[in-house]
């Protein structure tokens, strides 16, 4: 990759303030005022269609910031194949925001994005330069994603490459500053695949790609985890999650948050089920102190979701966030208020340890993060269970064991030896995976007491960009 | 895991005593738990596999195919855009001279509606597909059926096209 001075170096001089508009800052508000950010995943192609879902969603019962998810032709870099789907009328799965014409993203934006209803750019790229321009030309300075999580689960760049692009796209996005807007960049890393990647890892990929983000000038960052198996090991990641954060992120000048996604992978097939697992994330993200959660509709199982039915899950994931608020505070249970908050589960948990000790292995590799984060891979100090990517090693392998905790089947290089006792090796059969993978959508349906949501629920389909 | 599992020695093409599977996806498509789900499932039931891995741009699933001489292709998509890229992956194979036809097949869920499109499905078959996997509960075990169906290889390509379109239910096998 090139080599960037950004990555190697100290952060820039210490903001004075944050500033008061942009993505963060609304998210900061929400939070003094003591309510959770929920936000869906919408796209759409054709841009009245999009302007609805922005629209519904800021028009929902909630406090909400709206999502511009790009359609897949453009997150591949495949602009002319976009171009086509719009001109013969294809159904895009998202806005092609690099190839629709300026004066359509003006119109589809016009009144709706702005200080109190900021919109995030979703894309899953590992080639977004093209995509960082786009959003800033259209006015917008809010975006995801990450060198190592939207390379390695998703496409054929190599990692190299991926890195080298992801460094020139922050040198896109940092510069804002000087225009008196504040760019902000949020992880994917703890998202990795959806499912069954082990939550120390998670947490330390996300932890990586923060620290990547702030090394070449980006100041306002969020760090993601998605919601797991378990809920006990998911509050532990989150807060070590925080804890990483907050030792390793600079501390003046960097403004970050936690989002928290719910459940990416394979969803309950019941409406009961699938309310039921939002229901959980909204605890999580509530009892961990996140800021920010992206929700799920109750039709993930079978088809991308319609605008009313992702207005119906902000609603119900902000309902259920005051509700757990609620209960907790009448039970004194602690709540997490703040980002300075201690965490409220174990501090030096399993997930923690694993994770920091990830973290360190890969700081330790190279002073360059991007080099480092290669050199990671290459050796399998980083290796994603499942991950086809030939950047990844490929020896790491996880299960799930009795009480629907994600554990390490096999650690490959993972330096995680000293920690982590992994199960004797019998390799994960069809049958296994398809178990593991459907663990999450069985566990919530029985506890459903009504119908299938209709049509049939495919046991590979996930929550990843499209 | 590694996309590859079957190593390919330069300009030989290996034993076979099972047919050789090429797995792989559509060029939009980033998904791959269907592709390591599948991956495991054919190499249980004893075949080679080469797994593509997500995102396959039409040219490289050809030069795969020249490559590995799959004894089948199947493709697998969740993405929403499926029947339309796989159209597209299936009429650039079969307009490539020096590849004979073999079977292939695709699958998963090929449109961002869950509306059925029989239509859509005869639109792949005649394109090339010879057999098309709707999403639903019985398509494993009609996959695994179409999988044992495949000729064992003779070095040459089984030349016939069997049709094993799966309506949208699911349920009906050829």
């Amino acid at each position: 990759m090139t080599s960037a001075p950004a990555l190697v170096g100290a952060p820039a001089a210490p903001a004075a303030r944050p500033p008061e508009a942009g993505f963060a800052a609304f998210v900061r508000r929400a939070r003094a005022r003591g309510e959770l950010v929920v936000q869906p995943r919408m796209g759409f192609g054709s841009p009245a269609l999009m302007r609805a879902g922005l629209r519904a969603t800021r028009d929902a019962e909630a406090t909400t910031v709206g999502t511009l998810t790009l359609d897949s032709y453009t997150r591949v870099g495949d602009l002319a194949a976009a171009r086509g789907a719009a001109a013969d009328g294809s159904d895009l799965n998202g806005y092609p925001l690099v190839t629709a014409a300026a004066h359509d993203t003006r119109w589809m934006l016009g009144g709706l994005a702005g200080p109190d209803f900021p919109v995030q750019v979703r894309h899953g790229s590992a080639v977004p330069q093209d995509i960082f321009r786009a959003l800033v030309r259209a006015g917008l300075d809010a975006t995801e994603g990450g060198p190592v999580s939207y390379c390695l689960p998703y496409g054929r760049v190599p990692l190299s490459t991926s890195l080298s692009n992801w460094t020139d796209s922050c040198l896109i996005l940092a510069p804002l500053r000087e225009q008196g807007r504040e760019p902000h960049l949020e992880t994917f890393g703890g998202c990795m695949l959806g499912q069954l990647c082990p939550p120390s890892q998670l947490v330390a990929i996300s932890v990586l790609e923060a620290l990547f983000f702030t090394r070449l000038g980006v100041r306002s960052v969020s760090a993601s985890y998605a919601q797991q198996t378990s809920p006990e090991q998911d509050r532990e990641a989150v807060a070590a999650l925080r804890r990483l954060c907050t030792e390793l992120l600079p501390r003046d000048s960097v403004d970050w948050h936690i989002v928290i996604y719910a459940y990416m992978g394979v969803f309950p097939g019941t409406v009961g089920g699938a309310r039921a697992l939002l229901r959980s994330a909204a605890e999580l993200a509530t009892l961990t102190g996140a800021e920010r959660l992206i929700v799920k509709t109750v039709v993930e199982s079978r088809r991308i979701p319609t605008i009313a039915e992702n207005a119906d899950a902000l609603e119900l994931a902000a309902r259920s966030a005051e509700n757990v608020r609620g209960a907790a505070k009448a039970l004194g249970a602690r709540v997490d208020d703040a980002p300075t908050a201690a965490p409220a589960t174990d501090a030096d948990s399993q997930v923690y340890q694993e994770a920091a000790a990830l973290v360190e292995a890969v700081l330790n590799l190279d002073a360059d993060l991007g080099r480092a984060l290669a050199h990671a891979f290459r050796c399998g100090y980083l290796d994603i269970p499942y991950c086809l990517h030939p950047d990844n090693a490929g020896r790491a392998r996880s299960y799930l064991d009795t009480a629907g905790r994600l554990q390490w089947a096999e650690l490959g290089s993972l330096p995680l030896r000293h920690l982590v006792r992994a199960r004797s090796a019998a390799p994960v059969t069809s049958g296994e995976l398809l178990t593991a993978l459907g663990y999450v959508q069985r566990t919530f349906d029985s506890m459903a007491d009504d119908d299938p949501a209709g049509g049939s629920h495919d046991a590979t389909a996930q929550g990843e960009p499209r | 895991m590694r996309g590859v599992t079957t190593e390919t020695p330069p300009g030989a093409l290996p034993e076979r005593t099972k047919p050789l599977v090429l797995i792989s996806t559509v060029a939009s498509d980033a998904h791959t738990w269907n592709l390591v789900f599948l991956q495991l499932l054919v190499e249980e039931l004893g075949h080679p596999v080469v797994n593509l891995g997500p995102c396959v741009p039409e040219e490289l699933l050809a030069q795969a195919c020249r490559e590995h001489r799959p004894d089948l292709l199947v493709m697998s998509s969740v993405n929403g855009h499926g029947f339309r890229d796989g159209l597209s992956a299936i009429r650039h194979l079969r307009a490539q001279p020096d590849l004979d036809p073999f079977p292939a097949a695709i699958g998963g869920k090929l449109s961002t509606s869950d509306s059925d499109d029989p239509e859509r499905v005869r639109e792949l078959v005649e394109a090339g597909f010879d057999a098309v996997f709707m999403d639903g509960s019985a398509a494993v075990s009609t996959f695994r059926r179409f999988l044992a169906s495949v000729e064992r290889p003779t070095g040459v390509h089984p030349p016939q096209h069997r049709q094993w379109t799966v309506p949208l239910s699911g349920k009906a096998a050829p």
